[in-house]
């Protein structure tokens, strides 16, 4: 917080000029992005990756003896290696490339949790969780009669971690708690989380959409089971995810999808399974996205993580120091540790209403639910305003939407 | 005018001062215990929930109206001026009404000569008030939510109405 007040504006970094999107003006004001949090905006290195993918290297992948064909597969599993370092993965085998982080969730849910839970068991999550980190294990809770169970958090919008440890019994198959809140910024102690469910012999799942774009991630050191996040929210495109997962439950799960690319030998008695990761990638994937995440990566990696996260701790307090001098501004969310989001109400203006203010400032943010309706009525609220930063934003667009909320609440008044 | 003055001007049209007024003072606002139809409208973008009370009569004529709920200025100020507007209503005249006001809310970038047009009869005229949105694609929904509850109410549906 000392540092934002000491230098009120002078929190930037060069990398925004690698984002073209962002040189562009929105109802007559240079774009202010505020909305990573929902999506990251794609450096042009992204962006070329995927053209020059379609202008030239376009085939189906591991099936073509021809030219393409093989250079669409050393492209696709290239990324597959950059992602695996990125992470930290172990092993290639272990990274499955999914459509993001829903299918990531719903791939374990649907093939690590449903063949062998059962009614007396229990799936634990936490109040924090996204909607994608809820539904789909009340799925399979309602498909077997297991147990959902929600571990609390308190009114700083942090886990009540005596609480949660209390609510790791036997009967818990699986935790599945994200890494950073997408509503409230809320950074989890994740890795202390892991080793007391590990302890218990308790698998974790980590939805980590929210926490591969802002710090470093390394799988085998978090010691999770599972780690699953969406290629868009960390400047790579759309429809592109990972599932991070030890590959001694990938060799116990039967297939999530049947079809092309997942077999081995398929005749109308049995068919043989192909190896991991490709017994989890049903039918052809997403070459190109997959393609443009793995130039992400390079992105990032150029940068570092670390740096990054180092610049927006500082951006982040900034802009948190910033709202809290508007008057009528109440934070929601409000942890010792978090990452990139603030989410907050102004006087009694509805989010929506600031939503559409501030976007004809050309200031863009996301307002409503932001898909986690739970964390919602923990507040008892409808929804928030939320502003999200990434390492391309500025103290100058923080000034920005404070400037626009000013100005909603002299509309308002 | 440049660009960012006819923003602001847009701006402005959007949240007239009727429409504060309505969305800081809703007219009838609160649970109506003698109600003979009701609906519930769900805007599935942002969550908002109205519910909208009508009692009428037996001659069909709409006796009593109300609405409770929270949205936004533009949704909560919509629900407002028609619990105004249908009251003294007939049934029909009441969904005729809801044909006319989603018709003239979704023409956007038309001029006034040629949007559907409203009887100017007070306190319809006020409905005009809403025309702000037609340049803003994205609340459409808010100020239509409460009428499509009516149209649901009216029609007896017995599933929450949404905007889509």
């Amino acid at each position: 917080m000392s540092q934002a007040q000491l230098k009120p504006s002078s929190i930037s970094a060069e990398w925004r000029k690698d984002f073209p999107i962002l040189s562009q003006s929105v109802n007559g004001h240079p774009l202010v992005y505020l909305d990573s949090a929902a999506s990251g905006q794609q450096p042009a290195a992204v962006i070329d990756a995927v053209a020059h993918y379609h202008r030239e290297d376009h085939a189906n992948v591991h099936r073509g003896v021809h030219t393409l064909s093989q250079r669409a597969t050393d492209a696709f599993e290239g990324a597959r290696d950059k992602i695996r370092d990125f992470i930290n993965a172990a092993s290639r085998t272990e990274v499955v490339m999914t459509s993001g982080t829903t299918e990531s969730i719903n791939l374990v849910a649907q093939s690590f949790c449903r063949p062998r839970i059962g009614p007396g068991d229990k799936v634990l999550i936490t109040h924090l969780e996204h909607h994608a980190n809820i539904v789909p294990w009340q799925l399979v809770c309602e498909q077997t009669g297991a147990e959902l169970v929600v571990a609390p958090m308190d009114d700083q919008g942090q886990l009540e971690l005596e609480k949660l440890w209390a609510l790791l019994t036997d009967d818990v198959f699986i935790l599945a708690i994200g890494h950073v809140s997408n509503a409230l910024g809320t950074v989890n102690p994740i890795k202390g989380i892991i080793a007391e469910a590990r302890e218990r012999d308790i698998p974790v799942l980590v939805d980590g959409a929210q926490g591969v774009p802002h710090m470093a991630i390394d799988v085998q050191d978090l010691d999770c089971d599972f780690y699953a996040f969406s290629g868009h929210k960390m400047f790579g495109p759309t429809g592109t995810g990972v599932l991070y997962a030890r590959e001694a439950h990938l060799e116990s799960m039967p297939p999530y999808q049947g079809g092309g690319d997942m077999i081995l030998e398929v005749s109308f008695e049995s068919t043989v399974y192909n190896e991991l990761p490709y017994k989890f990638e049903a039918g052809t994937p997403n070459i190109g996205g997959v393609i443009g995440l793995g130039a992400a990566v390079d992105y990032l990696q150029s940068i570092g993580m670390q740096r990054i996260a180092d610049y927006e701790r500082d951006l982040h307090d900034y802009m948190v120091a910033a709202l809290e001098s508007v008057d009528g501004i109440r934070l929601i969310g409000t942890a010792a540790s978090k990452a990139s989001v603030q989410s907050f109400l102004l006087d009694d203006i509805h989010s929506h209403d600031l939503g559409t203010i501030l976007d004809h400032q050309g200031v863009a943010i996301r307002t409503g639910h932001h898909c986690a309706m739970p964390v919602m009525s923990r507040f008892g609220i409808s929804g928030t305003a939320r502003a999200s930063i990434a390492f391309y934003n500025n103290s100058d667009d923080v000034d920005r939407l404070i400037a626009a909320l000013l100005k909603a609440r002299q509309l308002f008044t | 005018m440049t660009k960012q003055a006819a923003n602001n001007a847009e701006l402005y049209d959007l949240y007239r001062e009727l429409i504060l007024d309505h969305a800081r003072n809703p007219r009838h606002f609160g649970r109506l215990d003698n109600a003979t139809h009701k609906a519930e409208g769900i805007n599935p973008l942002c969550g908002d929930k109205l519910k909208m009370y009508f009692n009428i009569d037996n001659h069909g004529r709409i006796e009593g109206t109300s609405f409770e709920g929270s949205g936004c200025a533009i949704s909560m100020a919509s629900a407002s001026l028609l619990t105004d507007a249908v009251l003294g209503m007939s049934v029909d005249d009441a969904d005729a009404l809801f044909d006319t006001v989603s018709a003239r809310l979704t023409q956007s970038g038309i001029d006034e000569g040629s949007a559907v047009d409203i009887d100017v009869d007070v306190p319809l005229a006020k409905l005009k008030a809403l025309d702000g949105v037609r340049e803003f694609p994205s609340r459409v929904k808010c100020a239509t939510l409460a009428w499509h509850a009516l149209h649901s109410a009216l029609s007896h549906q017995p599933t929450p109405a949404t905007t889509e």
